[in-house]
């Protein structure tokens, strides 16, 4: 295991005609060798502008990474590269997919193509070589009958074909990371499985790590390794899976939890469902950013910042509830209250 | 509820099929499906994208015209020409919430304009009583009153999901063809929607077709639950005996996909891997149309169309080797 990204104090905002959306607030984390690290979260908490940051697509300068934000790729800093040194990070070192295959990718161009466009750019081989190249990636994804599919325009193709060639175009140059943002949201349930299938295959032959993004946690159960809950930009819970999931802490992270329908529940039966929307990321946030819809919330929620806690190596929390002063409390979320009871009551 | 004047099942579909013709091809998007809803019940719907599901509703609602067979609402035929007025009456009864919240508003009209513009069309109520019905109905969604005079695009996804409710809410309906009206929402909105959608149900003795490809969601507010497969039903059953025992191989490949919020669970299980993709509509496979996909798949399913039985009381399914399979489909979910 070798540190791949190391991000510290990520601060992020977008520059509009009402003010600074302050988007992503404060982030740090670090993403290890061929590991799979899940932002999750609802729209708008600031998960795909992080992604994207890390890319550095933000359009400048309507969207700006605030000073003091740092973003080290194999000691190197991302947002110290010039142009040229960009373009081949883009793609050498990083990747990303993205969440719609129909609009990304480019109706007037056959799929090989656009596998090959990146080939060419990047590796500086020649048009038959990165020929044969792009039928091999086809391949890898599983496409059946690559040489055919490499003359298909993208709407000749299914929805769930669409995203395996986006997953090809992003793997062609081996990055080291792959970032997914929201893969499977357009797709069928069973497409939905397949392309999750694909992504750890993917992820054990060519030892690439992912960052996943999305706003369902059942997407990443089976995928990932750490999981970083977030919201309204910043990370609440961060943790490896089985924690985030058996032991989850921050009342966010239940919320997010019970909305999720299990298959042990009832036919009719009212779900779980969390009230209000997110704070507006115009406004300044100098308390508990969840404190409004949090049902849990004390005094102490709506005057101050709550302080990162330590559970273990790897889980963290940020919530007052973890403050030894604060009362003990039952979560409502139903599944695991035996498992999570039993922590509270060592903690 | 049996009553000489309201017959129990408010909707009845017999055989209905709804071609679409191309210069050279027929695309069989609804091929001979049939069944019934019960009144203030909810039937869902379910199965991959271009299975049918979505015309199948818009078939039922007269939005296209059936290529053949019945439809039976309220006890009445309206699959043919109908008289404006039965047409009026029928539209006011029938309405539709579409899946796509962000593309089904119009975007220079307030959403005051936008909930009332049916009770335009089917009331004639003074401007007071208008305003007042508009409030009513942005109150019974869980909007307030303020939203009344903004547009469309300065709502979040879910409280547009919530006008598109009430605007079909708005002419007092008996009937609402749900569009995938969750597929395009955050799993957290999708909670609240489902919840409003039960709560309308219970409040207005609404009957709903609930249209979905996901099985996790439509299970909360179905009673009943059926699966198509290019464009045929190929099961149909009460929902929880559908996620306990199903019966056809389509249709536990469906559910075994779900993903759980489990990580040991998920490291586990067997999904069930449906080999390839949906055949195309214009060129079906023969027999069975999930023969190509499927694991059980023996000569006789190449050679005939299997029909609709019912397996146990309630429960129906089209697949030849069902009494066969009924063991082996249940465990891997």
């Amino acid at each position: 295991m070798e540190k791949l990204l190391s991000v510290k104090n990520l601060r992020v905002s977008f520059n509009t005609y009402v003010g600074e959306v302050r988007a992503v607030r404060g982030v740090d984390f670090e993403l290890q060798s061929g590991e799979t690290l899940a932002f999750v979260g609802e729209s708008g908490c600031g998960k795909t502008v992080t992604a994207k940051a890390l890319m550095r697509l933000l359009q400048e300068p309507f969207g700006e990474i605030k000073e003091g934000s740092e973003i080290i790729y194999q000691g190197e800093d991302v947002l110290a590269m010039d142009k040229k040194r960009l373009q081949r990070y883009r793609g050498n070192d990083i990747a990303m997919i993205f969440q719609d295959p129909m609009t990304s990718l480019n109706p007037t161009m056959t799929c090989g193509k656009q596998i090959m466009e990146s080939l060419i750019l990047h590796k500086k081989i020649g048009k038959e070589e990165a020929r044969a190249e792009a039928i091999e990636m086809l391949r890898l994804v599983d496409i059946p009958d690559p040489e055919k599919r490499m003359d298909s325009y993208p709407h000749q193709l299914s929805g769930g074909m669409r995203q395996r060639v986006m997953v090809a175009i992003a793997l062609s140059c081996q990055p080291k990371i792959l970032i997914a943002d929201e893969p499977t949201t357009a797709l069928d349930v069973t497409i939905q499985a397949q392309i999750l299938e694909l992504l750890s295959e993917l992820k054990d032959k060519l030892d690439t790590a992912i960052i996943l993004v999305t706003h369902d946690l059942g997407v990443v159960a089976n995928l990932a390794d750490r999981i970083q809950v977030m919201y309204a930009g910043h990370i609440v819970e961060r943790g490896q899976a089985s924690e985030v999931f058996y032991n989850p802490q921050h009342p966010y992270t239940w919320a997010l939890l019970s909305s999720v329908p299990t298959l042990a529940q009832g036919a009719k039966q009212e779900l779980y469902s969390l009230k209000g929307t997110p704070p507006d990321l115009i406004l300044p946030l100098n308390h508990c950013p969840f404190a409004a819809r949090c049902e849990y919330a004390m005094t102490i929620c709506r005057q101050a910042m709550p302080e990162e806690t330590g559970l273990s190596d790897s889980h963290r929390v940020s919530c007052w509830l973890q403050h030894p002063l604060a009362p003990e409390v039952k979560p409502f979320y139903g599944r695991e209250v035996t498992r999570h009871d039993k922590q509270v009551s060592t903690n | 509820m049996t009553n000489k004047s309201q017959p129990t099942n408010l909707v009845e579909v017999k055989n209905l099929s709804k071609f679409f013709y191309q210069r050279r091809s027929v695309v069989k998007a609804v091929d001979d499906v049939s069944f019934y809803i019960p009144r203030g019940e909810t039937l869902g719907l379910v199965g991959e994208s271009g299975c049918g599901k979505t015309t199948c509703g818009r078939t039922l609602l007269k939005l296209y015209p059936a290529t053949s067979g019945q439809i039976i609402y309220d006890g009445k035929d309206v699959t043919g020409n109908l008289s404006r007025r039965e047409l009026k009456a029928f539209k006011k009864s029938a309405q539709v919430i579409f899946q796509d919240p962000y593309s089904s508003l119009d975007p220079r009209m307030t959403i005051a304009e936008i909930v009332a513009e049916g009770i335009d069309v089917h009331f004639t109520y003074s401007h007071k009583q208008k305003h007042d019905k508009v409030t009513e109905l942005l109150a019974a969604v869980g909007l307030t009153e303020e939203f009344a005079n903004r547009f469309a695009h300065e709502l979040s996804g879910g409280q547009r999901q919530r006008v598109g409710i009430a605007r079909a809410l708005a002419v007092d309906p008996d009937f609402i063809v749900c569009d995938e009206p969750i597929s395009a929402l955050d799993v957290s909105i999708q909670a609240q929607i489902v919840n409003l959608l039960i709560r309308l149900q219970k409040e207005r003795n609404l009957t709903y077709l609930f249209i979905s490809h996901d099985l996790s969601m439509v299970k909360h507010i179905s009673d009943r639950i059926g699966v198509m497969y290019l464009g045929s039903l190929v099961e149909l059953a009460p929902s929880l005996e559908m996620f306990e025992k199903p019966l056809h191989p389509y249709t536990s490949a469906l559910l075994s996909a779900i993903p759980s919020a489990d990580p040991e669970h998920e490291r586990t299980r067997e999904r069930i891997r449906l080999p390839g993709e949906v055949p195309s509509a214009m060129d079906p496979p023969s027999g069975c149309k999930f023969r190509t996909r499927c694991h059980y798949a023996i000569d006789r399913c190449a050679a005939e169309v299997p029909t609709l039985d019912e397996a146990k009381s309630g429960h129906f399914v089209a697949c030849h080797r069902w009494k066969e399979l009924a063991g082996a489909l249940g465990e891997a979910i």
